[in-house]
């Protein structure tokens, strides 16, 4: 599985690519062979940047994206080796290194900020162990300046609803115990919104169109939702279904998304890949799961074999490996910042630094 | 999420468009080399002194990328050259032949940074070159940031509002323009044509949602939604775009974003407009607004004593009816939704809640809270 050839244009997107596979592979319920499972360890352990953080490829600079897809790769395959490969240490440097004073997080060293940071900071950082509140100090005012007038949330502050920026903002804010600071019933109305009454699969942004990875992002939501609105003392919340239409999304994905040969897409005409295959794979399981292991419905559209393993809506791996990744590294101490020895400690909160050596 | 969205799985191998066969064509003239032939960085010899660094990908490497051969010499060159920290020209001119291969590659553009501070280069070159590659590649995030970094360091925005038109010609949903458009207009503020900008994309097509939110951030960044003038010609623009096009949502949502936060029922006879308009403009869109007038004056109504209680049940009724249509018969999709809806307004202003078992939480950290009872 891991020996497609892949596109150059994912060069800087390789632990995204173990990601994208093996999470696939852990909803199909099909078991990673242990050769192969050493083996990412080790490739991840070559993205593993000096300085902390993940790149997306040996020799890279370390990037928050394949910083998330990298810890949640090694969360899925769940081994002490795989566990070890982290560096807790150098990894709070990183995020440190990335900080702004106002909140949000840059990409990388030099990036560009939007909300996706903030989520892949906090996911990482609240799985391995390393998350103090000092870390997402301004976080959480920065994340809801990010609602707008749509219900939804957008990349920066300004911009348009996105399902994707609205996904990671929100599962962002739940990581940090802050989701009621939105307005709950606003983007429960946006996200619920997004759902194609036609297609019955989910749009990205208002009137545009339908794409399969949003099964995830924006179906996603509901599951946080139902959270958040019964901590919030909502009495009303059906014990049966996410508020959506869990049939229609499941035909969305089973009848249009699927190719042939294998893998899932877009929409028809769509080529395969392994981004869709991932989201696609997430939506369905989101769209056939209610509710927890002992006690759970589960609508499972067309034949048996059709059912996934249940997905995290916040970390979007099994909830076991989700479990077992924060057992092992709760044992830990929380890393203190090690600032005579982090690299930008006189730059921590230079925006566009350009010096980084 | 468009950078990591451009996956291809087909094996690129030929990715020169400069391996052509004109050389052979000059076999006359042994000595007249093709000038645009491209030849590797290991056989320039203005590179000799340079070892290329090889990529580590371990002895046993997974998701495997198929390098081209002229992919492979470049980034081999390319990690010489971060490895000696080497900032010549030669390097900037390497990073170029990097970028085209690959251009997400985040840490070349930053590379590229920082030799275009230590050459001292020409900003309004590097300019020239960015507008290039965006328009090629639209939707990346690195040119984009890479272009705001040239901008803000020429403190030059000149070239900006014009640019990112002529981008969004092309895709008027470009989600990167828009925000370097913003970042632009707020940061330099030029904030003067840009309602109208605004007007004409509307005018262009009228379910644009990237314009109608551009239109809420030009408005609330300038004379704000306090104004009723304001507010009030807003209303009056909505409803002239709802007639047109009924079933648009970015309307009805710009209608409601720009008034919930004073209250749906705060405007004097917004109601019976659009009462007026169900008649002949009917649409989920439209029921839910009224929906949400509904809910809206029962929030306020439950502030006032002095209303009768049979008009908060009129209202209830109303705002119920609503919601059983749209679940049962206009917007079916949502029914789970909307039924909750109906529940929870009866529970907070009608006959009390119907459900008394608790939920149970099966995420919180992987550990059960409540025992879920089946009812």
């Amino acid at each position: 599985h891991l020996c497609f050839s892949f596109s150059s244009c994912l060069d800087a997107s390789r632990p995204w690519l173990c990601f994208w596979i093996l999470h696939s592979l852990e909803l199909l319920q099909e078991p990673i062979p242990a050769a192969v499972a050493s083996d990412v360890c080790q490739f991840l352990a070559r993205c593993q940047s000096p300085t902390g953080g993940f790149a997306g490829g040996p020799g890279q600079h370390a990037h928050l994206a394949p910083t998330y897809a990298a810890v949640n790769a090694l969360c899925i395959i769940g081994t002490d080796e795989a566990y070890n490969v982290i560096d807790r240490e150098k990894l709070l440097d990183f995020l440190w290194s990335v900080k702004q004073p106002d909140g949000s997080f840059v990409m990388h060293v030099g990036g560009e900020v939007d909300v996706r940071s903030a989520y892949c900071a906090a996911s990482v950082a609240s799985l391995t162990n390393i998350l103090t509140p000092k870390l997402f100090e301004n976080t959480t005012n920065w994340i809801l300046s990010c609602q707008n007038w749509e219900g939804g949330l957008s990349g920066v502050p300004g911009l348009e609803a996105h399902g994707g920026y609205t996904f990671c903002g929100t599962a962002a804010l739940v990581i940090l115990g802050k989701e009621h600071m939105l307005d709950l019933k606003a983007l429960l109305r946006w996200v619920v919104s997004r759902q194609m009454r036609f297609e019955g699969g989910f749009q990205g942004r208002c009137n545009k169109l339908v794409d399969g990875c949003y099964s995830f992002w924006q179906a996603g939501l509901l599951p946080l939702l139902h959270r958040a609105l019964y901590k919030e003392g909502e009495s009303e919340l059906s014990q049966q279904r996410w508020m959506f239409e869990q049939q229609a999304l499941q035909e969305y994905i089973l009848l249009c998304c699927q190719n042939p040969t294998g893998g899932l897409l877009d929409k028809p005409g769509k080529s395969r890949d392994f981004y869709h295959t991932c989201y696609c794979l997430s939506g369905l399981s989101i769209a056939q799961h209610f509710g927890n292991m002992d006690n759970h419905y589960e609508v499972i559209l067309g034949k048996e074999e059709n059912r996934l393993a249940p997905t995290h809506p916040v970390y979007n791996i099994c909830p076991e490996k989700v479990a077992q990744a924060l057992q092992h590294f709760l044992r830990m101490p929380v890393p203190e910042v090690m600032l005579n020895f982090a690299p930008n400690k006189g730059q921590r909160f230079c925006k566009g630094s350009l010096t980084f050596s | 999420m468009s950078d990591i969205e451009e996956t291809v799985e087909s094996v690129q191998v030929n990715e020169d468009k400069e391996f052509d066969v004109e050389v052979e064509e000059h076999i006359e003239d042994e000595f007249a080399v093709d000038p645009t032939r491209y030849i590797f960085y290991r056989d320039r010899k203005e590179w000799a002194d340079l070892e290329p660094v090889p990529q580590d990908d371990g002895p046993n490497p997974v998701v495997k990328i198929a390098y081209s051969e002229k992919f492979s010499d470049v980034y081999d060159y390319f990690r010489a050259l971060l490895k000696n920290d080497e900032k010549t020209e030669r390097a900037f001119a390497l990073t170029a032949d990097a970028i085209d291969l690959n251009a997400a590659n985040y840490t070349v553009w930053h590379y590229r940074r920082v030799l275009l501070q230590a050459l001292s280069k020409d900003l309004k070159e590097e300019m020239k070159y960015i507008t290039n590659i965006i328009e090629e590649q639209p939707k990346n995030y690195q040119v984009w940031h890479h272009r705001r970094m040239v901008v803000e360091w020429l403190n030059d925005p000149s070239e900006e509002l014009q640019f990112i038109a002529d981008i969004l010609s092309q895709d008027a949903k470009n989600y990167h323009a828009w925000q370097h458009r913003q970042w632009v207009i707020q940061e330099y503020k030029l904030w003067d044509n840009e309602l109208e900008f605004v007007e004409n994309l509307l005018e262009e097509d009228v379910r644009n949602n990237s314009a109608w939110n551009q239109r809420h951030f030009v408005i609330s960044h300038t004379t704000g939604f306090s104004d009723p003038a304001v507010v009030e010609r807003e209303i009056q623009y909505c409803l002239n775009q709802i007639r047109k096009a009924p079933h648009n949502e970015s309307a009805w949502n710009y209608l409601k974003g720009m008034l919930q936060d004073r209250g749906l029922s705060s405007q004097p006879g917004l109601l019976e407009r659009v009462l007026e308009l169900k008649e002949t403009h009917c649409s989920p869109y439209l029921l839910a607004f009224l929906f949400d007038c509904y809910e809206d004056a029962l929030e306020n109504i439950a502030q006032k004593e002095k209303v009768e209680e049979e008009e908060q049940k009129e209202t209830l009724r109303k705002a119920l009816e609503i919601c059983q249509l749209l679940a049962q018969e206009k917007d079916t999709i949502r029914k789970e939704y909307w039924e909750f809806l109906g529940r929870s307004l009866r529970n907070k202003y009608g006959n009390g809640t119907l459900s008394d078992e608790p939920m149970n939480i099966w995420f919180e950290r992987g550990i059960h809270l409540l025992v879920f009872k089946e009812r």
